[in-house]
């Protein structure tokens, strides 16, 4: 199993929620200090440095017009972590590429910082969570086809080396497609895809893409990679551990009381995402019956509730505790699913400072990584 | 009564199976809803269907209709009724547009008024009146249901719905409709940027209204909008918001026979 680190890079410092409606969209920017902020990009580009020489791989995103992200350009932050580390595959999860208008930039981006990493680029495409719709006006509806779309055009520039091609249909036009420069990968980067729900990874499943799902928990989690496992298996194709990969808050302490303390501070991830129902739910982001289900119960996406972590720990939603609490939940959750190939390591946010973040990735790089290895290596040994 | 040959109170215009109300006999009057879904069969459809023949059909995607992945734009659903205008040969046609319903009325009519009689906008939407940094409109997508209840109702209690009494048919209603207005005025916002500049080509009597408590569309816009249309005439209408039809019917449905009179 390969293990991916990943902070959201948020900007901490806000006043009480009390004060303002959302974290998202809507928070004027004079609430965010430069002077602090510049401090915290620095922090966060050591911690992800810290990742490259422990031998934790990578992971970036981005978010737009919140104080949960500080990071709304990430290939920049890619192309930053290129240059600055040596050896982890550095994971962008992933380009917005239903919000980007130039798709073809996209595949320019990520073509040039594969280049600067020497091939070590993993390109993720997501529809982006609903609230970034507001922040790029982009049309909410039939997202998934546009995606799609994208993507097509993406995979054709990075993957056509005679000079110009023709692209003109229902989202996008260009007429002279041909990038400088290629990818440094043959035939391209890997691609990786989020999955929200079992319906949506099918077309991921098809292309052997891996499909990356967040913070699901066992049961959703189960039926995400079930449906994955599924679709290969009907196209009498092989499926490895390493096409699936799960994303959870993860803390490892010397001491369960200490794992669970940095998992307390995790939670910010949960608790700080105020955000009224119309971000959460724009027209058109969730299906007609989604939105007949969320009238009737009033529950919408997104929304944890006030979950204790404890709660969060039963349902596989947060990894913590010693390095042996740590392994045994996460071989759990693992048997529990039918087995994955990468753990995204959602090991920063809110107010963990970086001593306390530093030691968290060391005790998991040191005392909890090495038996996941095996656990992959058996697994595959049993195949 | 024009013989629609309706199945299931369905149309097949072209490719597109268009449900449409239609009520009584006299001149053809095209009513075109808005973006909160199809006009309920009874209130002002049957008052008006006692002097005219209502033909009131639903926008491809709203209520439980169906919508072909082509039809996705304002544009398109005044094509696909200018279609249904010549399918069935009507003549002297009142065009009546609620909203967006009256933002495709305008479109239709700068294309092609010949069939038109005249045309008759309630709190329409459509152009671009203000500057590049003032919004036209309130962003109703960015704002709490009861935040766009009061700008929208005159009386916002009339907007209050329980949900809990609602079959799940017309919750699917509900949110279609709302998918629908999204996929048809995203962007650019409840508006066509070339449609100021063809607004000249509308040559027949025009008759603009609006509620005077119309917080979504104000009166300042529509009074704009008909001032920019050859011999408009505009009007509001009292203790109402975006939707006189519903919240004044009588005033509303005054308002139309005083000014065909």
């Amino acid at each position: 199993m390969r293990s991916w680190f990943f902070t959201e890079t948020a900007y901490p410092y806000l006043p009480d929620d009390s004060e303002f409606d959302s974290i998202r969209v809507k928070l004027p920017n004079q609430i965010y200090d430069p002077v602090k902020g510049a401090d915290l990009y620095h922090r966060y580009i050591d911690e992800w440095c810290h990742a490259d020489q422990i031998g934790l791989d990578i992971m970036v995103n981005e978010h737009h017009q919140t104080a949960t992200c500080m990071d709304p350009a990430a290939p920049i932050m890619l192309g930053i972590l290129a240059r600055e580390t040596k050896q982890a595959r550095l994971l962008l999860l992933g380009n917005p590429i239903v919000n980007r208008r130039d798709p073809v930039r996209v595949a320019e981006e990520m073509a040039m910082v594969d280049n600067i990493s020497r091939g070590r680029v993993e390109v993720g495409f997501v529809r982006g969570v609903p609230y970034e719709i507001s922040a790029m006006n982009s049309q909410p509806v039939g997202m998934h086809e546009r995606l799609w779309e994208a993507h097509d055009l993406i995979l054709k520039a990075w993957t056509t080396h005679d000079g110009p091609f023709n692209w003109e249909s229902e989202h996008f036009h260009y007429r002279q497609v041909n990038i400088w420069p290629r990818p440094y990968q043959l035939p391209h980067p890997p691609v990786w895809i989020t999955a929200l729900s079992p319906g949506s990874v099918a077309r991921t499943a098809e292309k052997n893409y891996v499909a990356a799902t967040f913070l699901t928990g066992f049961e959703k989690t189960r039926e995400i990679f079930a449906a994955y496992r599924q679709r290969r298996a009907e196209l009498e194709q092989p499926c490895n551990n390493d096409r699936l990969a799960y994303a959870a808050l993860i803390y490892t302490g010397e001491t369960d009381e200490e794992g669970y303390a940095g998992a307390q501070k995790l939670m910010w991830y949960i608790t700080a995402n105020k955000v009224p129902p119309h971000f959460i739910n724009p027209p058109g982001y969730a299906s007609v019956e989604a939105n007949v289900q969320m009238m009737k119960n009033a529950k919408g996406p997104y929304m944890f509730g006030n979950f204790s972590l404890e709660t969060m720990i039963e349902q596989g939603i947060v990894f913590a505790g010693s390095p042996d609490t740590v392994y045994k939940q996460i071989k759990h959750f693992y048997d529990q699913v039918g087995g994955f190939g990468h753990l995204l390591i959602m090991g920063q946010a809110g107010f963990l400072e970086h001593e306390d973040t530093i030691k968290g990735m060391d005790l998991f790089a040191k005392e909890v990584y090495p038996r996941l290895k095996e656990l992959n290596i058996s697994a595959e040994a049993e195949a | 009564m024009t013989d629609l040959k309706l199945h299931n109170g369905r149309v097949q215009v072209g490719k597109i199976e268009l449900e449409v109300t239609q009520k009584g006999s006299g001149q053809p009057m095209l009513l075109l809803h808005g973006g909160g879904g199809p006009l309920p069969s009874s209130g002002i459809v049957d008052q008006l269907a006692e002097q005219f023949e209502v033909i009131a059909p639903t926008h491809p995607g709203f209520g439980n209709t169906p919508r072909p992945a082509h039809i996705n734009s304002i544009d398109d659903l005044s094509y696909l009724y200018l279609d249904l205008l010549d399918q069935y040969d009507l003549k002297d046609v009142i065009l009546v547009g609620f909203s967006i319903g009256g933002w495709t009325a305008v479109e239709l009519a700068v294309k092609n008024s010949t069939r038109l009689a005249r045309l008759m906008m309630v709190g329409a939407v459509g152009i671009k009146q203000g500057d590049r940094e003032t919004r036209d409109f309130p962003d109703m997508f960015a704002m709490p249901s009861e935040e766009l209840a009061k700008i929208a109702f005159h009386d916002p209690s009339k907007a209050q719905i329980d949900l809990t009494t609602l079959s799940d048919a017309e919750l699917t209603a509900i949110a279609r409709n709302r998918e629908s207005l999204a996929l048809y005025a995203w962007e650019p916002y409840l508006h066509n940027p070339k449609l100021l500049q063809r607004l000249h080509r509308i040559q027949v009597p025009t008759h603009v209204c609006c509620g005077a408590s119309d917080g979504l569309v104000s009166p300042a816009y529509s009074q704009g909008y008909a001032r920019l249309i050859t011999c408009a005439t505009f009007d509001t209408i009292a203790e109402a918001g975006h939707a006189p039809q519903l919240e004044q019917p009588q005033r509303f449905v005054d308002w139309v026979l005083a000014k065909l009179d």
